[in-house]
């Protein structure tokens, strides 16, 4: 139980929810929330190789500045959603379609 | 005043007309009255220049002196053309004639084009003309005496055009255009006859190139006739005189500058300038030429009715004259005509303006608009009424007559002693000196003849003539100052001999040898005239005196009928009446012909040539190129070109649809992406 493939999976599978997430949800919190998730999977992936693939303290290091990260990111994207609320009155992201051709 | 003065003035001269044409072209209408102060300053401006560019001449008492200066106008490797200008005496004093008579017609036309539809216009093409003869006394070199030639025959047209909604004058003004068209042909072969022996187009280095023997014999004589093919068209010799008496429609201010004074002395003055270099038998072709036309316009001078034709015909005898000079080689005395006959020419241009502009102010007060105002025979006794006029005109025919202490005197005194000379030295040519004293004959008869029937007599039209008045001064003026000029002394200065020419002019301007070897130097010609100079005087009193008392008799005295003589003569009178039937036999010999071939032309080129080679020809391209076209539209850009095009279009229509704006459903792909990246990694 306690080694690297264990946490890699969990890891794997925290990814594959997150990015479930992001692709199905028609909410805009819901698809932070899967980023969130994404990020937290990557986290975990570092904290596993500190501990068995070597990485060390660094691995610890890079963890908390993704924590760091992730803080400022949902800042930046819950601004974001405000402004799309402020402009299409939704934050349903399949209303927000400005790209397509 | 230094020799660079004199190059600075000259150019002065020369831009200072063209700078009130431009000024007058494009503004003169907006101008307070119309402009004509600008045109009129300019050419004053010009006047006091050429003046003091001739005192100084004068005091300089240089007969020699010469400046030139040039600049390159065209560099081609081996082909360069150095255009410039030359100035010595000759150009200095014709220069001064140029600006005197042109200021004179500036002031004239003031009054006498008063109210004018073109008024502006006309003050412009004067600036024009003023500019070009400048042009052609100032070049030393052919190209740009040809350019400046071309663009006083430009003017000319525009002048005698000037009042085009007549169609005779449009008429005359194409006629003029053309006939000098036909001589300058000539006078364009000539330049390239010696341009092509000799490479240059400057006069001295034509002279160089002469006198090394470069060019000679029968290629320069053809040459020299070309060139003087150029100076008949302008100076309207036999055959090519019809155009000057028709010229006569263009307003009488223009033909007093144009086709009196100036632009037709041009052509003489191209053959004093350039006498240098012709050949004794192009000297004699032109000596033939000027003599038969001297006498021959004078003939039909003699029954002309209409004021101005008599002087048109005049003139163009008078030029005779000038040009008889030069083929004699006396060509220093034909200048010296040119000079005087400017001034007393210019001067019966005038009175004949005054007298028709008076003429015509009465006939509008009775409005009577059918009677000709130029017809001699409906004026008469208008002495008494125009006394200025009268002075004036009667000097100047005093002058033309060779009548002594007249400038006209000494100038065809020293013209006729030249043809005496030369007659003397070659027996075979007698009927130089005869053309000579004959013209001079039939000339002191037609003029007094026109003075008689104008000034003298019963008025003929005694309805109009209480209404005769003297012109205004603007019209007068001209009219003292050139009558005065036509007096001895301002030519025998400071001599007062009025039987001798020595004088200023005589010594300032001397003849040069002709570079020709072979031709008789400039000394011998003197020489001979020196020697018959007094037999020659004699002969021209007595001609003179004899045309005079014969107008006098018949016209005054009324003792010999001249109506009597006229039917008596009736195919002589017949012939010179109507100018010898010139334009009739011209009309039927050689324009109808003319036109038959061109209409032959025109039937080959556009019914033939054009209906069958040149279309057929079309129609042949079409059709090649409508299977070029089928290849080219059809096969290669509706395939390969307009092909990939739509194929592109219509990928782009397909995959468009990809671009759903859901980012979610990019993330998608991109996962996917990835996948697949991973899955070929691993395989």
């Amino acid at each position: 139980m306690d080694n690297l493939n264990t946490y890699l999976s969990i890891a794997a599978i925290l990814f594959s929810l997150g990015m479930f997430g992001v692709i199905t949800r028609r909410n805009a919190i819901a698809v932070l929330m899967g980023i969130e998730l994404i990020l937290n999977s990557a986290n975990l992936n570092f904290l596993a190789f500190a501990k068995f693939g070597g990485m060390n303290m660094s691995g610890h290091i890079f963890a908390l500045f993704v924590i760091i990260m992730a803080a400022a990111e949902a800042a930046v994207a819950l601004a974001i959603i405000i402004n799309i609320y402020n402009n299409y009155k939704t934050i349903n992201v399949d209303d927000v379609r400005e790209l397509r051709q | 005043m230094t020799g660079n003065m004199f190059i600075n003035y000259s150019l002065l001269i020369l831009f200072l007309p063209v700078a009130a044409f431009t000024i007058q072209i494009f503004i003169g209408k907006r101008l307070p009255r119309q402009g004509d102060w600008v045109s009129i300053g300019a050419v004053i401006i010009t006047l006091v220049l050429a003046i003091a560019m001739f005192a100084s001449m004068l005091f300089g008492h240089d007969p020699n002196f010469s400046q030139e200066a040039s600049f390159t106008w065209l560099d081609m490797g081996v082909f360069k053309i150095e255009l410039g200008f030359l100035v010595d005496n000759i150009t200095i004093t014709m220069l001064l004639v140029v600006a005197l008579i042109s200021t004179m017609t500036h002031i004239f036309s003031l009054k006498y084009m008063e109210g004018d539809i073109r008024y502006s216009r006309y003050y412009a093409y004067l600036g024009l003309f003023t500019f070009s003869m400048n042009g052609i006394v100032l070049a030393n070199n052919l190209i740009s005496m040809y350019m400046f030639w071309e663009l006083v025959g430009v003017s000319s047209y525009l002048l005698i055009g000037h009042w085009y909604e007549k169609d005779s004058a449009s008429d005359a003004a194409k006629k003029a255009f053309l006939t000098n068209r036909v001589g300058d042909i000539g006078f364009f072969i000539g330049i390239l006859l010696i341009f092509s022996s000799l490479g240059t187009f400057v006069f001295s280095e034509i002279y160089d190139g002469i006198a090394a023997g470069q060019l000679g014999g029968t290629v320069l004589t053809f040459a020299g006739i070309g060139l003087f093919l150029g100076a008949m068209g302008k100076s309207s010799q036999f055959p090519l005189h019809i155009w000057l008496p028709d010229a006569m429609e263009g307003p009488t201010p223009v033909s007093a500058l144009m086709h009196a004074a100036t632009m037709v002395a041009a052509g003489v003055y191209l053959v004093v300038r350039l006498f240098p270099l012709f050949t004794p038998d192009a000297l004699l072709v032109i000596a033939y030429v000027g003599g038969f036309t001297a006498l021959f316009a004078a003939t039909i001078a003699v029954t002309q009715n209409d004021i101005k034709k008599v002087l048109a015909y005049s003139t163009v005898s008078q030029l005779g004259y000038m040009i008889l000079s030069v083929g004699t080689g006396a060509y220093i005395a034909g200048f010296f005509h040119l000079v005087t006959h400017a001034m007393f020419k210019a001067c019966l241009f005038y009175g004949s303006g005054s007298v028709i502009h008076s003429m015509h102010h009465a006939l509008d007060k009775k409005h009577d608009h059918k009677t000709d105002p130029q017809d001699m025979r409906n004026m008469g006794g208008f002495k008494k009424k125009m006394p200025i006029t009268y002075w004036a005109m009667l000097i100047c025919t005093l002058a033309i007559s060779g009548v002594p202490l007249f400038s006209g005197f000494l100038s065809k005194d020293a013209i006729l002693a030249g043809t005496l000379s030369f007659a003397s030295q070659n027996p075979g040519h007698f009927l130089l000196p005869v053309f000579g004293f004959g013209a001079a004959a039939i000339t002191a008869f037609y003029m007094f003849r026109l003075m008689i029937m104008t000034f003298h007599g019963k008025p003929q039209m005694p309805e109009i003539y209480d209404d005769i008045h003297e012109s205004p001064k603007e019209m007068t003026f001209p009219l003292v100052v050139l009558s005065s000029l036509s007096i001895f002394i301002f030519y025998t200065l400071p001599y007062f001999n009025p039987f001798s020419d020595e004088g200023w002019f005589s010594e300032m301007i001397v003849a040069s040898d002709s570079v020709v070897p072979g031709n008789e130097t400039a000394h011998y010609i003197a020489e001979g005239i020196h020697h018959v100079h007094y037999y020659a005087m004699a002969l021209s009193l007595i001609v003179a005196a004899l045309g005079i008392f014969l107008s006098w008799t018949m016209y005054f005295k009324k003792k010999i009928s001249a109506d009597g003589w006229a039917k008596k003569l009736k195919p002589i009178y017949n012939l010179s009446f109507n100018k010898y039937f010139f334009d009739e036999n011209y009309n039927q010999y050689l324009y109808q012909p003319f036109l038959k071939l061109s209409n032959l032309v025109a039937y080959i080129d556009w019914d033939l040539y054009d209906k069958y080679f040149i279309n057929g020809f079309g129609r042949v391209t079409k059709l090649f190129s409508f299977f070029t076209g089928r290849l080219d539209y059809d096969g290669l850009d509706q395939t390969i070109i307009d092909g990939i095009g739509r194929s592109t279009r219509r990928a782009g229509g397909v995959l468009k649809y990809l671009q759903t704006g859901r980012l979610q459903s990019y993330l998608l792909f991109a996962l996917l992406g990835v996948i697949l990246l991973v899955l070929f990694q691993s395989f």
